[in-house]
């Protein structure tokens, strides 16, 4: 029904492809009890450290959760200044 | 033989814990199994009407923690099914009147001559989950699938592996398969995927649920009901029985929208 929707017209996204991508990211910043705004804070403070030793692109930088079963791990994107990426989990 | 204590239990409110305990009690007690029913929401007793027990209580399971009576006294037999009992819940007290301990201690004594004890549990994360959860050797948790019920759920899951009663078992209540198809409802695999957690039945929305309760006769007594055959399907699951799950893309869903575009009438 979804893939139909899509071949056949530009439609949003069904609310239930919504309901699920929000309870993926709530679930997360629950489980993890670090709210959208630290994460933030997580993230310049890691530009911050990092910039000191190497040179990065910051504006590219994310950090985010990725999930594997019930565990979350935080993922940091941290792409080099040369336009190399590096790419380190925390 | 000593009984399985299992504690059903789901965070968010109304999702049907109370419908599902005495659902599976039902199915477990047609399977031939001796089953016990525990309303362990103390003070906000149903677990009584939904089983249609409600005009024989005498005592409660407050009475029996305070000494007030024996534990048989107060273990009301099902008319219907001869190896199925109540425990009642309270309906003057709140869920301070009983403590983990207690709760446990009045189990020790049902486990010699059952092989369930089915715990009913209080909504929420607070002392009355706590106290439901003390005297579990598995826990089911019932959700919809709907974003409030399945986030609640989560966080039930949290604390249950955190209290080392884990892995809970879930149960996916109230799903409206048309709804899946049109792609207004999280199916039973988005909310499995998103909670990961094992799958111990899915239940259709059905009236059949609402009649039944009205009358006081779970739907599980009923033949005919498509949710009473999930949850008997959940009790020989709960037994060792490996039952497919079911998917319910026949009816009333995709069949029932075939039909109309063809002009039959819309029956279920």
């Amino acid at each position: 029904m979804n893939i139909l929707n899509r071949l056949l017209g530009q439609k949003p996204p069904s609310s239930r492809d919504t309901a699920k991508q929000r309870l993926q990211l709530v679930l997360v910043h629950d489980r993890s009890q670090i709210s959208p705004g630290m994460l933030d804070l997580l993230k310049d403070e890691i530009i911050a450290v990092i910039s000191k030793h190497i040179e990065i692109d910051r504006a590219g930088v994310q950090v985010t959760f990725s999930q594997e079963g019930r565990d979350n791990k935080l993922v940091a994107d941290i792409p080099l200044a040369n336009g190399r990426r590096a790419r380190g989990p925390s | 033989m000593t009984a399985r204590v299992l504690t059903i239990t789901s965070g968010k409110g109304g999702v049907g814990k109370t419908t599902t305990t005495a659902n599976i009690g039902v199915a477990l007690a047609l399977q031939g199994k001796r089953v016990v029913c525990l309303d362990a929401d103390i003070g906000l007793r149903n677990l009584d009407v939904v089983l249609g027990l409600e005009n024989r209580i005498v005592y409660d399971v407050v009475d029996v923690i305070e000494g007030r009576c024996k534990l048989r006294q107060a273990m009301i037999r099902d008319k219907r099914l001869p190896n199925l009992y109540l425990l009642p819940a309270s309906q003057k007290r709140d869920k301070s009147a009983v403590k983990p301990d207690d709760l446990a201690r009045v189990c020790e004594d049902l486990k010699a001559d059952h092989d369930f004890v089915l715990i009913d549990s209080a909504a929420g994360i607070e002392e009355g989950f706590r106290t439901a959860l003390a005297p579990a050797d598995g826990v089911i948790i019932v959700t919809n699938p709907e974003v409030s019920a399945v986030r609640d759920a989560d966080r039930v899951i949290g604390l249950i592996e955190a209290a080392e009663k884990g892995p809970a078992k879930l149960i996916v209540n109230r799903l409206k398969p048309d709804l899946v198809a049109r792609g207004d409802m999280l199916d039973t695999g988005d909310v499995l995927e998103i909670l990961a957690v094992e799958l111990l039945g899915v239940v259709p929305e059905d009236e059949t649920i609402l009649v039944s309760t009205n009358r006081g006769n779970p739907a599980a007594l009923e033949e005919r009901s498509r949710a009473g055959q999930s949850f008997r399907n959940i009790a020989r699951r709960l037994l060792g029985e490996d039952v497919p799950f079911e998917s319910f893309r026949d009816a009333p869903g995709l069949l029932k929208r075939l039909g109309r575009l063809f002009g039959a009438d819309g029956r279920s």
